[in-house]
This record gives C-alpha cells, structure tokens and sequence, in this order.
C-alpha cells in the first residue's frame, strides 16, 4: 500500500516538476495530460484502496529519525473524502484551465503551480504527523499566493496574494504554536497517539492556549470571521484557481484541520462557543454580504465565506448528526460551488463581464452552460433530489438538536440558507433566464469547459439520487473518522413530513420571495458591508511598514560614521555592562614591572596614535600611522616574535609608500564635523579603547594555557621537520587557513588592478 | 608589562575607533591601520608577551630547549598582517579611485550611486 499512498502525494509534485516541459510538447492540451495524475488518484481510491480494513491505512518512512520526524501518513474516511474532492475537482479544473487559459503566455508556471498546490493538499490531508502537516499546510499558502498572483501585472493582484499569504501565514505559524503545545502534552507528534489522548489533553493545562492557537490557524484559512476578507479579495486570481482553491479544497483545510483534530478538541465548552461562535458568525455575515455583490465571482466567494461558517458551526455543535450533516454538506458544496464558479469563469470569458446587472438572456447563446449551471445551482438552492437538498434537510436536523442555543443556530442557519437560496437564483435566472443583455456574441465554449461543469453538477444529483451509496462509502466513514467511534450512516430524500421539512419548505418560499424582491433589496444594500475587518489589516500593514521605514532610516542612515558608532554602542552595552559585573576581580591585575625599553616605545606609540588623530595635514597622518606600525614590530621583536616583526616591518612600510602614492589625488585635511559630533564620537571611541582595554587585562589576570605551545613545541620538530615553529603551524598544521590566506590576498589584488584599470578604460573614453 | 601593553591597545583602539568616525576618506583609511594594529597587538598580550623566548627548535635538537613564547597567537597575527595589509591596499585604491571621480574625500557626499553618474556625467554607455 506504502507506493500507493506515495504516488497519492507525490504524484502531483512530479507533475508539477514537468508540467512547464509539457507546455512546451503539447501546448494547451499539457493540461489535460497533467489532469491523468489527479484522476489516476480517484481512480486509485475508488478500485485500489477500496473501503480499508478499520477504515484506516498507515505508512511510516523514516525521515528525520534524529528528530524523531517520521514521514508518516493516516489514510482514514476523513482522508478519502478529501482525497476525493481534491482529485476529483482537480482533474475537471485541471482539463478546464487549457481552455481558458489558452494560449496564455505563462501556462506552465500556472499548471507548476496548481499540482504543486495539489500534491500539498493531497500530502495535508493524509498526513499522519502534525510537523508534516503542518509543512503541507505551509505549502498550500505558498502556491495559494503564486496562483493569486497568477496576473502579476495587476495591482491589485499583488495585494490580494499579499494578503492572503499574510493572513494565512500568520494562522500558520499560530497552528504550528497550537500543534507543539498539543505535541508537548500528548508527547508525541503523531495521529495514531494524538488522536488517542484526547482526554489527557482536554484536561492539561495547555488545552485552552493550544485551542485557540489552533483555532486561529483554521480560522484564517477557512476565512472565518474576523479573517474572512481574504477570501473575496483573493478572487482576483484566475477564475480556475478561484473554484479550485478559493471554494473546493484550500479553504476547506480549515475545517479539515477541526474535523481531523476533533476527537482531541471537541468536547468542551470553550470548544463548542469559540467554534460554533465564529462558524455562526461567518455564516450569517458571508450570506448577507453576498446578496449585495453585483461581480459575479465576489458573489460567490462571499457564499463560499457562508458556507465555510455554515461547516465550522457543524463542527463546533459536535454532535453525531452535526458531524455527519458536515460531511455530506462539504461533499455537496465542493459539487455545486466549484460547477458555479467554472460557470462564471465561462461568462466572464466568453462575454467579457462578471457584472451581474449587465448579464442576462444567455441561455440562448449558451444552452449547454446554462443546463449545467443551473443544475447546480438547484443542488445550492438546496431542492431535491441534489446532494445538497439532503445537505440541508441534515443541516437542520443537527441544528435543531445542537444542544446549545438550537433556536439561535436555527434561525440564523434559515436566514443564511433563505439567502443563499436567493443568491443561487440571482446567479442562473439573472444571468442565463430573462431578456437578453447587451451582450451578443456570446457562446457555448469547447466542451473541455463546459463539460467540468456539467460532470461537477451531474454529480451532485447523482450523489442525491444514489444517496444510500455515498453514506456507506464516503460520509459513513468520514463521520466515523471525526468522531473517533463507529459510525453507521444511512442518506435519503424523504423523511416524512416532519419539522426540517417544512423548515426546507419555508426557506424555499422565502427564498423565491427574496429573489423576486430583489431589485429594490439589492439597491438598498449595494455596497453595505456589516463588518470592516480588512480596515484593521490595513491598518495594522500600513503601521507596520511605516515603523520598518523610520527604524530603517534611523538604522540605515548610509552614514559609515553612524553605522560604527551603533556597532560600538552595542558591543559596549552588550560587552561592557557583563564585565563591570566581573570588576572586583581586576584586583590581581598583574603587577607593574615596566622595563625600560619596551616602555619607551609604547609612549612613543601612544604619542604617535595622537598625532595620527591630531594630525593638521594628511602627510603627518600618515607618518604617524607608520611610527605605530614600525613601533609594534619592534615590541614583536623584544617579546620573541622574529617572523611577526619582519613581517610588520615590510608590510608597514609598503602600506606607507601606497598611502603617500593617494595623498596626492586628495585634498589637503580640512575639519568637517561639528564640534559637538567630534566630542561625542571622541567619547564613544574613548569608551570603546577602555573596553577593549579592560577585556586584555581580564585575560591577561586568567592562569596562560600552554597546551597549545607545549604540543607544537614538541611536535613541531617530529611531525613536520621544522625547526621554526610559527612557520610550521602556518604551512603546515594549519595550511589550509593559510591557503585562505592567499586567497584573499589574491582577491584584494585582483580588486585593486580591476580599480587601476577601470580608471584607464574611463580615461581612454573621454 | 601586561598593564602598559593593555592601556596601549586601549589608546590605538580609541584613536582607530574615532578617525573611522572621521568625514575625510583618507582618515578613514588611517583609522582602519590603527585599528588592525590595535587588534594585532590585542591578540599579542591577549598570548601574553615574554622576552627570550623565540619559539625556535636549536640545531641538533628535536624540541625547545626552554621554555617558548606561545607560538599560536602569533601565527594567527602573522595571518592578520598580510589579510590585513591587502584589505588596506584594496582601501587605499579605492579611496583614490573615488577621489578621482568624484573630486571629494567627504564620505558623506557618496550616498548613492546616482549622484555618482550625474556628478561624473561621462553620458557614455557601459565600455
């Protein structure tokens, strides 16, 4: 099973690898090539895998075993299910995009990117390691950002993905603070022990930070309130991407993460209020601001944000209908609203526009789209026999018996369902039904677009009339998957009469009504948004630039005096404020036993260094910059360094000779700083003389080490023949370092002859 | 002597430290010397300095016959002598080359390279 598993995440990412190769072989129809790797991965999961033993299947490959990171996967209902969705709607988005993205100068970095976001996704949801996971769930934001972007001379493109990637990169690195927390109390960072510890961690102290943590990361994803912005806004990507990530899978990752982790979280009060809180939240606020968009896409990302509450209230209510109700809802979304919005991507291409005032009449232009489209939307609106009829009628049901506040949920759950029964009617009969619009020219596309649509909504009425089949198969063990228990499911369309039928009967009417009021509804509310979130992303992104700008300014000044003086005051603070603490112990500074020679030319030095600082002209400088090189050969010379002081002594006066061939180019030394600034930095440099001070005479006080001595002294001779023993560290123990050496020096030389010569060249030109 | 040398490259230090905070290139450069001797001479009493003590193997004799001044330290100053004396090389010419063009040594006028183009305005394209 092991390579099977394997090629489910792999697969993708080696597609991906030779997706912009395939563009070139096969031009636009490389989609549909790529499109065999998602569908061979159905294909694997319906007539491979098959219904697995326990339901569930897991593999482990070592990986970083030092870190005890394990590659490991967790293939159970919940898994299937989105493997499923993934895969499945992958492969008609996939054989969609070559046609609407035809010709299209940058097909193969879309197609890299989109298996890319595939095989991530396919790796998140099988994965059977939180680290893992999370890695996945990192990599769905990045290619969600590179697909957002896709039209990356856009603006407003840039900003989206922007957005995006830093609202849900934030909920990342919140989730991956939740997963450690989880990870510390379980003790161990796989599924098989976390999702079986679910007691120990409710009742540790780390529960409620690491819900929240974890919380925040499936809320960004999942676009719940207050983080729901993104998603409208992440429209601006190619309408492919939009039914892909932006409505089927991505934002799904949420609610994934809360139905995988459920057995571990749910169960408290905290859990249910937070969860069910912001699921309520979002549901209702997405529904509402949908009706008032007149762009056709905004209109159903903002449906999609309803939805995407509608799941997470599901969850947070917890219970076993609830759960269920979740499922077959997420299998009847992904159905419909992906068919949706392939179907707006066809209008927008065909007629130009999304702007659902100026459609209308299409049907006749575009009979095949329409059929399609408004198959799916009946699956929306929730009529039978959809998939999503019995969505809804579950949906009611666990909402009616949620055991907390089942009133409240209730009436909101109508409320956003009669609206969204509105939307799915504003989105056909505005565009497809009534008089026809300005538009003219339009019609049915090649099938490779309006075929997706039609295999999407198809099999959401198949799912609804073959109900039975999908409960066993797919919601059954995903319920049992989330509630950690054996699950036995059974779907049908009739119930009876009974109150969640007469519930769905009233959404209907009023929804119908809603729809025939429209006109004037819309009018009121076009442009009204209950919630301005985006404002304080805004704000918080704007003041977050502008603190960069003035820190940058203050730190980066381009000043090389500032620049020191910053580094100095931080070795001093970082530096000197430890070693004032080791003061008492400069007392057994070693004793005064000054010689005379030695003495002499330290003042000498000393002397000289004040000259090279004082010095009135640029000449004197430099003399006194040679007094200090030439002085410290002869102190190599009286403390038993031979080779040091030949070598100062050459070297001094070589850098003599090139610092008299420059002061000729330059102007004579003039005082340019302030006197103010000159006291200042005298200071610092001061402070900073006294410290490097202070630090000799600390070592100086410690015992000398002379191991190092004794073992060259020694070995000198009887491993290397030598009888100078600098010269044999230096060629032979550390040749290497001194092969570096030349290195730089060949560099510097290099530099210097290429700075000699392009003074020629220019003067050549002139 | 430890003491003497110590407060030695204290002084070097503090007279490197402040000609590099200097406007003028060429104080620049003299600072960055004094700050390499400063450092060589850190390492040096940081070795701990004694006098007769050449780390030399005598003929006819496979170790020292006393005592050695720690040959460690000065191998590695040995190093920073040369790597030191190419990063001033490098620096000498680039001051000059800059002085040429740009006819000033106020390191405060360098601030991008734009101003550089139009100061020294060849209107040529890349040679």
């Amino acid at each position: 099973m092991t390579p099977l598993l394997l090629y489910i995440v792999f697969g993708a990412f080696a597609a991906a690898v030779i997706a912009p190769l395939l563009v070139r072989w096969f031009g636009d129809r490389a989609s549909a090539v790529l499109a065999i790797v998602p569908a061979s991965v159905v294909g694997i999961v319906f007539f491979m895998l098959g219904p697995p033993p326990d339901g569930l299947l897991q593999a482990t490959i070592p990986w970083i075993p030092s870190l005890g990171i394990d590659l490991s996967f967790w293939v159970d209902g919940l898994s299937i299910i989105f493997v499923l969705l993934i895969a499945g709607i992958g492969t008609v988005v996939l054989v969609y995009a070559g046609a609407y993205l035809h010709d299209h100068r940058d097909l193969g970095r879309f197609l890299t990117w989109i298996m890319v976001f595939m095989g991530a996704m396919l790796g998140l949801v099988t994965s059977g390691n939180l680290l893992t996971l999370f890695l996945f769930w990192e990599l769905t934001s990045i290619s969600s950002y590179f697909l957002i972007g896709f039209l990356h001379d856009d603006a407003a493109s840039r900003k989206s993905a922007l957005q995006a990637l830093l609202i849900t990169g934030a909920g990342g690195l919140s989730l991956l603070a939740g997963f450690i927390l989880l990870g510390s109390a379980v003790g161990s960072y796989e599924l098989s022990a976390i999702l079986t510890s679910g007691d120990a961690f409710r009742s540790s102290e780390w529960y409620l930070p690491g819900l929240l943590l974890i919380l925040i990361g499936a809320f960004t994803k999942s676009a719940q309130v207050p983080f729901h912005f993104w998603l409208p806004n992440a429209m601006a990507a190619p309408t492919p991407v939009s039914a892909y990530l932006h409505s089927a899978t991505m934002v799904k990752a949420g609610v994934f993460m809360l139905a995988r982790l459920h057995p571990v979280l749910n169960g408290t009060s905290e859990f249910h209020v937070l969860v069910g809180t912001a699921g309520a939240a979002t549901m209702i606020l997405g529904a509402v601001s949908a009706f008032g968009q007149r762009d056709l896409k905004r209109l159903l990302a903002y449906t999609t944000v309803s939805a995407l509450g509608t799941l997470v209230l599901l969850l947070g209510i917890g219970t076993e209908t609830a759960v269920q109700a979740a499922m077959v809802f997420l299998l009847a979304h992904a159905l419909y609203k992906g068919a949706l919005f392939l179907t707006v991507g066809i209008v927008d291409h065909e007629t130009g526009t999304r702007d659902v005032e100026s459609l209308g009449g299409l049907w006749r232009m575009m009979p095949m789209t329409a059929l399609a489209a408004t198959l799916a939307a009946l699956s929306m609106a929730g009529l039978p026999p959809m998939l999503g009829f019995i969505g809804k009628e579950l949906l009611y049901e666990a909402k009616l018996a949620a055991p907390w506040a089942p009133w409240t949920i209730t009436a909101l759950g109508v409320t956003a369902n009669i609206l969204t029964v509105a939307v799915a009617a504003l989105m056909t009969l505005r565009t497809f039904g009534g008089a026809s619009s300005s538009v003219r020219t339009a019609h049915d596309p090649s099938w490779q677009m309006w075929g997706g649509v039609a295999l999407l909504a198809s099999l959401g009425f198949a799912a609804g009339m073959a109900a039975d089949l999908v409960a066993t198969h797919i919601v059954g063990p995903a319920t049992t998957a989330i509630r950690g228990e054996r699950v036995e499911t059974s779907l049908g369309l009739w119930h009876g009469v009974n109150p969640v039928l007469l519930l769905s009967l009233a959404t209907l009417a009023s929804g119908a009504a809603l729809y025939a009021l429209h006109r004037p509804i819309r009018r009121m509310t076009a442009g009204w948004r209950p919630w301005k979130a985006e404002r304080a992303y805004d704000a918080a992104l704007a003041g977050m630039l502008a603190s960069a700008r003035k820190q940058t300014l203050w730190l980066q000044s381009g000043q090389i005096s500032t620049y020191l003086a910053l580094t100095l005051l931080a070795t001093l603070l970082l530096v000197g404020l430890p070693i004032l603490a080791f003061w008492p112990q400069l007392s057994m500074v070693v004793a005064m036993d000054l010689a005379l020679l030695p003495t002499v030319i330290a003042g000498m030095m000393a002397i000289a260094a004040f000259l090279a600082v004082r010095a009135k002209t640029s000449l004197g400088s430099i003399i006194a910059l040679g007094v200090v090189g030439y002085g410290i050969a002869v102190l190599f010379l009286l403390y038993s360094a031979p080779d040091l002081a030949m070598t100062q002594f050459a070297v001094e006066t070589l850098s003599v000779v090139l610092l008299m061939l420059v002061v000729a180019k330059l102007p004579e030394f003039r005082q340019m700083g302030s006197r103010s600034t000159r006291l200042w930095q005298a200071g610092l440099a001061g402070a900073g003389g006294a410290l490097m001070t202070l630090l000799v005479l600390f070592v100086t006080a410690e015992p000398a080490r002379m191991t190092l001595a004794t073992f060259y002294g020694e070995a000198s001779y009887a491993l290397a023949n030598g009888r100078n023993i600098v010269n044999v560290i230096l060629v032979d123990f550390r040749g290497l370092d001194t092969l570096g050496e030349i290195t730089v020096l060949g560099i510097a030389a290099l530099g210097a002859v290429a700075l000699l010569r392009l003074v020629v060249d220019k003067e050549d030109g002139r | 002597m430890h003491l003497l040398l110590a407060i030695l490259v204290g002084i070097l230090y503090a007279c490197g430290l402040y000609l590099m905070m200097r406007r003028s290139m060429l104080k620049l450069v003299i600072g960055l010397g004094l700050l390499g001797h400063a450092a060589n001479l850190l390492i040096f009493t940081a070795g701990r300095v004694v006098p007769g003590a050449v780390p030399l193997i005598p003929e006819g004799m496979t170790t020292p016959s006393g005592p050695i001044a720690d040959p460690v330290p000065q191998a590695l100053i040995l190093t920073a002598i040369v790597i030191g004396f190419g990063v001033q090389a490098f620096a000498i010419l680039l001051v000059r080359r800059l002085a040429e063009r740009t006819r000033t040594d106020d390191v405060r006028e360098l601030t991008t390279t734009e101003q550089l183009e139009t100061q020294t305005g060849t209107g040529k394209g890349a040679s």
